[in-house]
């Protein structure tokens, strides 16, 4: 077996005036499980591609067991003994293990035709060798996401890869699937693989990595030992201490003002991605729903905000029937809404930051009348809403697109608690967040709540789910399988998210 | 943002960048003229037999050359002198203070053809903008020229009841035609493209219907051809019909259509859902923006100037409507969607777009009859444009231009998918 060596010197790589790679130095030695640890935005993605092939490098160069290198593209890459297995997945959801794993590098038999036979003789030897066990016939969209990573690993490893790149791949696992993930990184690095680990999650960082480079705007702003503590990391990660904790006092809950009663709602493909929902949200309190992504959560938010149809059950907002009606009379009822996806529902990026402002309330007195609308008050409102949000943007004119992650997202929240609501339905209000907006975006949603409106958090993060939540509902496959306290721990509600009901409390 | 430079000069040079959509239309007029002129070299048999004497020695690449530069030079002149002004002739005007007539004819003529372009440019400007494609401009121009030829010579009043009234007929006229494939998408999904296109031709055929047996038709007359507007119906010449000069009082409406267009794409409420609908048709639905309406009033106000672009051009120019009518590729609405393009949707834009496509096209006919070279050249050159306006790249690759400042220009449409 060929144990591989990676070094990267100098490598620099500019989009415009960004610079995303600045002058980053890495080695992977054979055997090692290597962190990159880093916020999102940080660099670590366009990292990946430049070893992968994908982009290519400004300066710097790449040594490969002695040979400087370059690919340029991903066969290339896979072909030198490179994996990588995409943070969303690169299968084929209709195909079998088997036609995953050879795909484009297919076995064939007289006349081309495909060797099926040796195609799965070999998925078994690999899995075998390296203890990943997956059906070859088994139909890549019937598995469960965990065994679906492992498909893609199993077919880097079919391939040759001496080298396997995983980014972010704990993003879509529940607690048990990250558990068995870990250990099949430990096993590979044990049979002299090497392995480069994205993530931006401390704790699985500190649980697995040989050797940890943190990352920071491009550029390489430390290395860490895996019992160096969370705090040290989390700081050299932003720059600065960090408070993963949030202030709030105790709530004190009102009357009910969001009530869902046997929600069923389907998912694109039809099938019902909420199944039978039942929830309250009072007044005055943070519901945090918890999950997995892509158990309904989405599409139940989806429906809250007129999104979605609902198939049948009742959405009511202060005892009002919204259910099915448009998204403006459900705006227009009080319910705020910040998007899952913010870039291609919540904003307009190509407008300014004053326009988007005012994005669902364009006609509402000042900013309109009588058809014509007032752009006095439509900036005024945003020099306002600017200052007391701080979103940093050059002006008010300037277009949302060219403002931080961070900052389209104040952009959003703004906007919506800029208007009487009795509802605020978050869904993953921080993802992709530097830690600095995570910290005001929470402090707003705590505002919120303490000012008596009820406030409804969709996350996958446990952290913020656990810090934010006054309560806890978890959902499962369309289902809500337990709503608990937040001082419940993380293994009671890791069992809850992957659908084990016994065990535990209701509270 | 780069620092403000201490050469003042050089500031200009900043925004001299593949990002400006100045010089890219700048460039890629250029770049269209020197395909052109590539056309003619290859297309002229004087200018041909100059070059191949050159592999057979009985010539001089100097004479080739002059040869070349003769014939682009010359057709590029018709084409400058038909279209904009003869200098001398212009000169001797001023100097004599007579002739005036023939001096402004270039002029006036590409203003003429120019009036109703920007109208139905605007309108397909407006749904391009919405992220609606409407190819159906020339059908609802035809319509609107059908009900406003009705109104304009059947209904007899004074010119300010009767002329109103008759460009109010044009705009129904294009609303009608508009609305069958606006209400279709909203509510049917039915896409606008196929159903525009579709519904073009069933407007075509209604027009020979209504001009064949209808008393519209010019009584006493088997050809397709309407009867004439009043004369209280129409647009009249600005200089008076003396002059000869064609340019009318469609200017004006022309002008009023771009004002319009101005405050209703940057002031109004409703022209704010379209921007927003066609910017994300995500974000409008998540921000309570109906798309079912904003379809149907997409459709209502770009089928609306469609239509009054026919009714101007019909109470401008030919006071008539016949078989020929706008009809082919030549229609105003089909040169409206290129001209939106090139215009990148904005009002203005759009004028200095029909500006030229309208010189170009008075200024190939007078080349056409100074040297002989077909006035599908002008085809040509617009089309060659288009096409380099449409790939900034390729622009900034030729020309070595730097891509920095500002977000990297898009393609002024968004691609068919509803």
């Amino acid at each position: 077996m060929t144990l591989m060596r990676l070094e990267l010197r100098g490598v620099t790589k500019r989009f415009d005036t960004l610079t995303a790679n600045d002058a980053i130095d890495l080695v992977v030695e054979p055997g090692q499980i290597h962190c990159l640890l880093g916020e999102n935005g940080a660099g670590k993605s366009t990292l990946m591609n430049l070893i992968f092939g994908l982009l290519r490098p400004d300066e710097g160069e790449m040594i490969i067991d002695g040979d400087p290198v370059w690919f340029s593209n991903s066969g290339e890459a896979v072909r030198r003994g490179i994996g990588m297995v995409h943070q969303h997945f690169m299968l084929v959801p209709v195909f079998s293990v088997a036609e995953n794993v050879v795909l484009g590098f297919e076995p064939t038999k007289s006349f081309d035709r495909l060797d099926y036979a040796r195609a799965r003789e070999d998925i078994r030897r690999v899995s075998k060798e390296f203890g990943l066990e997956v059906d070859p016939d088994a139909i890549v969209e019937e598995l469960p996401v965990g065994l679906q990573q492992r498909v893609e690993i199993l077919k880097a490893l079919d391939h040759d890869a001496e080298l396997l790149i995983l980014d972010e791949p704990t993003a879509v696992l529940t607690p048990q699937e990250i558990d068995a993930l870990m250990a099949i990184m430990r096993s590979l690095a044990d049979s002299g693989k090497s392995i480069l680990f994205i993530t931006h999650k401390l704790k699985e960082v500190k649980e697995v990595a040989d050797v940890i480079t943190v990352i920071r705007q491009g550029r390489v702003v430390g290395t860490a030992q895996p019992s160096d503590s969370e705090e040290s990391l989390a700081s050299l990660m932003v720059g600065r201490e960090v408070i993963l904790t949030v202030d709030k006092s105790p709530r004190d809950p009102g009357e009910d003002v969001l009530e869902l009663r046997d929600l069923v709602v389907r998912d694109d493909r039809g099938l019902p991605a909420v199944n039978g929902v039942t929830l309250t949200v009072k007044a005055g309190e943070i519901l945090a729903l918890a999950g997995v992504q892509g158990n309904g959560q989405t599409e139940l938010v989806e429906a809250l905000a007129g999104m979605r149809p609902v198939e049948s059950g009742t959405i009511r907002l202060r005892g009002l029937d919204i259910t099915n009606r448009s998204p403006r009379q459900i705006l227009d009822a009080g319910l705020g809404h910040v998007p899952e996806d913010r870039q291609r529902n919540g904003l307009v990026l190509s407008m300014s930051v004053a326009d988007n402002l005012v994005l669902n309330t364009p006609r509402r007195a000042p900013f309109a009348s009588r058809g014509t609308r007032n752009l006095a008050a439509v900036r005024e409102n945003a020099d306002t809403v600017v200052k007391n949000f701080d979103i940093r943007a050059t002006s008010i004119g300037e277009s949302v697109s060219s403002l931080s992650g961070g900052n389209q997202q104040k952009v959003i929240v703004a906007r919506e608690l800029s208007r009487p609501l009795s509802v605020f339905v978050a869904s993953q209000p921080t993802r992709g967040l530097d830690v600095g907006s995570i910290e005001y975006v929470h402090k707003q949603i705590v505002r919120q709540r303490d000012e008596g409106i009820g406030v409804l958090i969709v996350s996958s993060e446990l952290d913020e789910v656990l810090s934010l939540g006054d309560r806890i509902a978890v959902m499962h496959q369309g289902k809500i399988t337990g709503v608990v306290d937040p001082g419940a721990s993380r293994e009671s509600i890791g069992l809850l998210m992957a659908g084990v009901v016994e065990q535990v409390a209701h509270a | 943002m780069p620092r403000a430079s201490p050469f003042a000069p050089l500031k200009a040079w900043t925004r001299f960048t593949s990002r400006s959509p100045l010089v890219v239309t700048f460039f890629a007029l250029l770049l269209g003229l020197a395909v052109g002129a590539l056309v003619i070299i290859i297309t002229t048999p004087a200018v041909l037999d100059s070059w191949r004497g050159l592999f057979h020695n009985w010539g001089a690449p100097g004479h080739a050359l002059k040869v070349t530069f003769d014939n682009v030079g010359a057709a590029y002149r018709s084409m400058f002198t038909g279209s904009i002004v003869d200098p001398p002739q212009f000169w001797h005007s001023v100097t004599t203070g007579q002739n005036w007539s023939l001096s402004l004819t270039p002029l006036s003529e590409t203003l003429t053809y120019a009036t109703p372009l920007i109208i139905a440019s605007i309108g397909v400007g407006i749904a391009f903008q919405t992220g609606i494609f409407n190819i159906g401009a020339n059908g609802q121009a035809v319509l609107g020229g059908i009900l406003g030829a009705t109104v304009g010579s059947m209904i007899h009043g004074p010119t300010f009841v009767h002329l109103p009234l008759t460009l109010i007929a044009g705009i129904a006229g294009g609303m009608v035609a508009g609305a069958v494939p606006g209400v279709l998408k909203a509510y049917t999904g039915a896409h606008e493209v196929i159903v525009t296109i579709m519904f073009n031709y069933v407007i075509y055929a209604f027009l020979i219907y209504v001009l064949l047996s209808t008393s519209l038709q010019l009584p006493n007359q088997q050809n397709v051809i309407s009867r004439s507007l009043d004369p209280s119906a129409q647009l009249a010449p600005l200089f008076g019909a003396s002059t000869g000069l064609r340019v009318n009082w469609g200017l004006f409406v022309a002008a009023g259509v771009v004002l319009f267009a101005w405050w209703f794409l940057d002031r109004s409420s409703l022209g704010f859902d379209f921007r927003v609908t066609g910017a994300n048709p995500n974000a409008a639905r998540a921000s309570g923006i109906n798309s079912r309406v904003v379809v149907v009033m997409v459709f209502l106000v770009s089928g609306g100037l469609a239509g009054l672009a026919g009714i101007v051009q019909e109470a401008g120019t030919t006071h008539f409507i016949d078989g020929g009518f706008l009809i082919g590729s030549a229609g105003i609405g089909f040169t409206a969607i290129t001209v939106a393009l090139l215009g990148r949707n904005r009002p203005m834009g759009i004028v200095w777009g029909s500006l030229l496509f309208a010189a170009l096209g008075v200024g190939g006919r007078a080349m056409q009859a100074a040297t002989g070279i077909p006035l599908d050249l002008s085809t040509v050159i617009q089309s060659a444009i288009v096409l380099f306006v449409a790939t900034p790249v390729l622009i900034k690759e030729i020309f070595r231009l730097r891509s920095t400042g500002g977000p990297a220009l898009e393609l002024a449409t968004k691609g068919w998918g509803s």
